[in-house]
């Protein structure tokens, strides 16, 4: 089966057809922000603070890029792993917060959160850092400029390669892969 | 006594860490394309396809294959009769990874302080250096540049003499089981038993030193590496976690005498990037 083609951000109906184990091909704008960037965020929230990007209906890349190298876009650009930003999801979830792009488990927390606000957990390729770049065709730091890697960038992407782990009914694809192939 | 300059050993190191990044071994590209070969799970085929490409890019363009860049680990072997001239070799290590992450652009992933995560120095350094002290004149450096993701699912266990082979291998396909997609499956899976506590973590991390394919010399041994690999292929784990029949690309297990009370096992995994280099001075 081939890629469904998703524009970014994702509506509502699109998410609602997604389904684990989708392979899906991304375009259009998704922002990045990891560990040091939730954090910041997540004290923004609870100072009544505004956060320095509209996040409902938005897609999150949880990426951390090595520098780049003169006349690139961005550097080397692989999912970094989503689990340690559990503690900070469910809230930007219930902000309108539709899409993340990650790799590795997430909290049962999380995935009741994805199901109750419908939105979409995907999985990219973790390793595969130089693959992916040649896929995102802008960067512009948006925010937190000092965390450096671990600033909020905004990103044009095309065709940015990845796999729907969890649905919008909390289906796992992790679980329902593994079953297929497991014999011991 | 053979003479090496410090500032030599800052040239090689600072090349040997852009190496390991922008050059995917050829063990392990071969390991892909055996394991491509195998793989039953049409995503886990397409993924396998995809690290391949990304090893060429990452070869061509002279970028690095993973954004993790690493903690950049060193076995050294000095020869007794090797003597180092014009500064320190730790120092020589850490400047030659300084100049190696800079002029790479390879990313500063190490924060100063453990607890408050403050990073004032924009290096990658500490590395993580080991020095055996060997016989000879030579100066081997073995260097690996270690993702973060796979060193997070790692682990260390105390088992019981009683556990026996058994508890080993249990601890081990555990290990595989709870690290998941986390560690970046496919991957590398290296074993110290034995030693002590601390010894048996550094095995772990030297077994990952050997190539892929590469089993240990002992037959009891190499026998338990082959079996630990067929069972954790059989997860259904696969590439990436999405589900797959290759989970591993290889197991490795190092093995030292320990206490008659003990039976330490420690269990270092380590992403589809295996990245190693080499020097011999």
């Amino acid at each position: 089966m081939g890629a469904i083609q998703l524009s970014c951000p994702i509506s509502d109906e699109e998410i609602r057809t997604l389904k684990a184990g989708d392979r899906v091909l991304l375009s259009g704008t998704i922002y990045t922000a990891r560990d040091a960037a939730h954090k910041r965020m997540s004290e923004a929230l609870q100072n009544g603070e505004e956060l320095p990007i509209q996040i409902a209906g938005q897609v999150i890349y949880y990426v951390g890029p090595t520098p780049a190298k003169p006349g690139q876009v961005i550097g080397s650009a692989g999912p970094t792993t989503s689990g340690r930003m559990d503690k900070y999801t469910p809230a930007l979830l219930e902000l309108g917060l539709k899409g993340m792009i990650g790799k590795g488990y997430r909290s049962d927390e999380v995935v009741e959160s994805i199901k109750k606000n419908k939105a979409v957990y995907f999985g990219a390729i973790g390793g595969s850092g130089a693959l992916i770049a040649r896929t995102i065709k802008s960067s512009e730091v948006i925010a937190y400029e000092d965390l450096g890697p671990e600033a909020i960038y905004k990103l044009e992407v095309k065709e940015f390669p990845a796999v729907v782990i969890i649905d919008s009914e909390g289906n796992d694809w992790y679980e329902i892969g593994k079953q297929q192939y497991q014999s011991y | 006594m053979k003479t090496i300059k410090y500032e030599a050993i800052v040239e090689h190191v600072s090349k040997m860490c852009q190496e390991a990044n922008f050059d995917l071994g050829q063990d392990v590209v071969n390991a892909f394309q055996t394991a491509l070969k195998k793989e039953r799970s049409e995503t886990g085929k397409d993924i396998l396809e995809q690290l391949i490409a990304n090893a060429d890019i990452a070869k061509n363009e002279r970028v690095p294959m993973c954004q993790d860049t690493g903690v950049s680990v060193f076995i050294v072997e000095l020869g007794q009769d090797c003597h180092i001239t014009g500064g320190k070799l730790y120092d020589a290590i850490n400047e030659g990874v300084k100049k190696g992450y800079e002029e790479g652009y390879l990313r500063h992933s190490i924060v100063d302080h453990p607890i408050t995560r403050e990073k004032s120095k924009g290096y990658n350094t500490p590395s993580i250096i080991h020095v055996e002290l060997v016989e000879g004149d030579e100066l081997v450096i073995h260097m690996s540049a270690k993702g973060g993701g796979s060193e997070n699912m790692s682990t260390l266990k105390m088992l019981k003499p009683s556990d026996g082979v058994e508890g080993v291998k249990n601890f081990i396909l555990d290990t595989v089981k709870v690290a998941g997609p986390n560690a970046c499956p496919p991957l590398v899976v290296g074993i110290g038993v034995g030693g002590n506590f601390e010894r048996s973590a550094y095995l772990a991390k030297k077994s990952l030193f050997r190539p892929i394919g590469h089993r240990n010399e002992r037959t009891e041994i190499s026998e338990l590496e082959r079996e630990l690999m067929e069972k954790i292929n059989q997860l259904g784990i696969g590439p990436q976690g999405m589900g797959g029949s290759t989970t591993a690309l290889d197991v490795k297990i190092e093995i030292e005498p320990c206490h008659i009370a003990a039976l330490p096992v420690a269990i270092n995994l380590n992403c589809h990037a295996s990245r190693h280099k080499e020097i011999r001075l």
